[in-house]
């Protein structure tokens, strides 16, 4: 760069603490949008709410008869703290679409070229979905008790694996924003946004007991971070090992953790190069 | 502070940026005085879309050096973003939400107070005659009212410098007359504007100064008078149904200007480069004829078009490209500036 510009005063940059309430405002601004724009789209209610409810009574009653679960409360107890996660993880699904669509329309370009937070779009756009998820996660909860789920350990732990959900759904969500704002064809993220989530949510525990597979697929099931999530997010909400003592949890924390710190940096990265 | 003290809005020297081996802009000069209109004229692929991308501080430059406003672009960026506008080839609204809640989404990122938003957005609704459907979701709108409040939330924030990337790329003929009004009505109120097209009849219409880009360089530029000067000015043109009087004729027209006329002497016709005076030559040429006492058919005055300019630049510019560059040229078309 040959570039050298006039001095600048300094008075006309913002202080930290001005640009700091700026983010703040600016990510607000962004989510609201999106939430208002989520409203307004059936297509994506639909999509968002009932399809996994779709699921829960699929698993409940058509696939449900076959499976023996193991603990107590029957099949229903086994499968709803899955099927929440795996709902949590299909959820960040759209995270990728809306990404794509923003930066091939040029909504992210305009965004760019103005004075608001280079933050904003990202984290608007992760609290929005977060709120969807946790909307979403709520309903399928309200289903699962229609259909015969309890939590079984108390206040606390229901809370928690709501809270290990969200956690869980935030991070995947990290990753389909990079999805989204990488590839950016909207065509191509339908066609490869759910994709990698499959193996993941289905080779692991959430629907059927790892010990029913295959040898050569347990090793994969039993180590991979969705099933430690969902062991996790089981024993707060049915009773297991005390929590703060239960290895998963502290097992699916560190992945998260460290997923998270791979994948907001590339999500950052890629929204800088849009366009 | 004011900014540095400049008249002009744009200045741009030795800008260059490559996408790998797509040399995208190869050495771009030019700037703009304040409240004027630059018209950035090229085919697909010719680079204009980088350059704006590297003028609204989008893309860094490989290097070069660009100002808006006194602010240079890399690293006054967050300065010149506040004091721009842009408009994309794109419309970059939300269609799910009402033009009212896209322009008030942009006020409020644009840092604005939530008490001067609602009315600024008010304001430009109804400038733009989108007041009636204010409040409908954008995607009830017609391309030219989508167009319309695309380029409002541009404005939101009064922007010194607007740029827009073919603003009427799309539109139907009436759409693109009044994004014409809305673009002088703001020139008018003294926005420096950049505006990039492939329509040769709009830069003409609506830019002061217009540089032709061709594969990442100026190849021309000038007023639009200018570069119509370039490739020779008026032209009269006239025929001769008596084939015997075609010499009297040329005698007579001879000293309408300083270049010769020529003849098409199968097809007796005669034509006469005649610079910018095309008005006097025309009325002097008919006086002449008269007395020479010469009937003429089809006589008229023929102005070069920007195509007549685009054609003769780009032509010889082609020429004179290696194989390489040939080539080069459908990559950036593709995906680069396009």
């Amino acid at each position: 760069m040959t570039a050298i510009a006039e001095p600048v005063d300094a008075r006309l940059r913002p202080s930290a603490a001005q640009n700091a309430r700026w983010a703040i405002s600016d990510a607000l601004v962004i989510t609201r949008r999106n939430l208002l724009v989520w409203m307004r789209v059936p297509a994506y209610l639909v999509f968002t709410v009932v399809q996994p409810v779709i699921f829960v009574l699929l698993f409940r009653y058509v696939f449900g008869g076959a499976i023996a679960a193991p603990g107590s409360g029957g099949y229903v107890s086994y499968l709803m703290p899955g099927i929440i996660g795996q709902t949590a993880a299909f959820a960040t699904f759209a995270t990728a679409i809306a990404l794509a669509q923003e930066a091939k329309k040029g909504v992210i370009d305009r965004f760019r070229a103005m004075p608001m937070a280079r933050s904003a779009v990202l984290a608007g756009r992760l609290i929005a979905d977060s709120i969807r998820m946790l909307i979403v996660v709520l309903v399928i909860v309200a289903v699962g008790y229609a259909v015969g789920f309890r939590f079984q350990n108390g206040v606390v732990g229901a809370v928690g694996m709501v809270l290990l959900a969200e956690a869980f759904g935030v991070t995947v969500c990290a990753v389909s924003a990079f999805i989204g704002l990488a590839i950016k064809d909207e065509e191509s993220v339908q066609a490869f946004g759910l994709i990698w989530l499959f193996p993941l949510t289905f080779v692991s525990s959430a629907f059927v007991p790892i010990a029913t597979m295959p040898s050569w697929l347990q090793g994969f099931a039993n180590n991979q971070p969705v099933t430690l999530v969902i062991n996790a997010m089981r024993s707060m909400a049915l009773g297991g090992p005390a929590f703060p003592l239960n290895p998963s949890l502290w097992e699916s924390v560190l992945w998260l953790a460290g997923v998270l710190v791979v994948f907001v940096p590339l999500a950052v990265w890629s929204y800088r190069r849009v366009g | 502070m004011p900014p540095p003290n400049t008249d002009s809005a744009i200045e741009v020297s030795g800008l260059h940026k490559s996408f790998g081996k797509v040399h995208a802009l190869r050495g771009i000069d030019f700037t703009v005085p304040r409240g004027s209109v630059l018209g950035m004229l090229g085919p697909n692929g010719a680079g204009k879309t980088t350059a704006v991308r590297v003028l609204t501080t989008l893309l860094h430059p490989d290097s070069g050096r660009v100002v808006i406003e006194g602010y240079d672009v890399v690293r006054d960026a967050a300065a010149v973003r506040r004091r721009i506008g842009l408009a994309g080839q794109a419309t970059a609204i939300q269609l799910e939400l009402t033009g009212r809640e896209n322009l008030e989404i942009m006020g409020r990122l644009s840092h604005m107070p939530r008490s001067t938003v609602k009315g600024r957005a008010a304001e430009l609704l109804e400038r733009f005659e989108i007041a009636d459907a204010a409040d409908r979701p954008a995607k009830t709108y017609s391309g030219g009212m989508q167009r319309r409040l695309d380029l409002a939330a541009s404005l939101i924030a009064e922007p010194s410098v607007l740029f827009l990337d073919e603003p009427t790329t799309g539109l139907d003929p009436h759409g693109r007359l009044g994004m014409w009004a809305i673009i002088r009505e703001l020139v008018g109120r003294g926005t420096t504007l950049l505006l990039t097209t492939q329509y040769l009849d709009e830069a003409d219409e609506l830019a002061n100064t217009i540089v032709v880009v061709d594969r990442g360089q100026v190849i021309a530029s000038g007023t639009p008078d200018q570069l119509k000067d370039q490739v020779g000015g008026d032209l009269l043109e006239f025929t001769v149904p008596d084939r015997t009087k075609l010499d009297d004729a040329l005698r007579a027209v001879a000293g309408l200007s300083a270049t010769s006329p020529t003849v098409e002497t199968d097809a007796k016709r005669i034509k006469v480069p005649v610079g910018s005076g095309g008005s006097t030559a025309l009325v002097d040429a008919v006086r002449r004829l008269d007395a020479a006492g010469v009937a003429t058919e089809d006589l008229a005055l023929h102005r070069p078009s920007l195509d007549d300019v685009f054609l003769a630049v780009t032509g010889h510019a082609a020429e004179v490209e290696p194989d390489g560059a040939a080539k080069g040229r459908k990559t950036p078309a593709a995906g680069v500036a396009s």
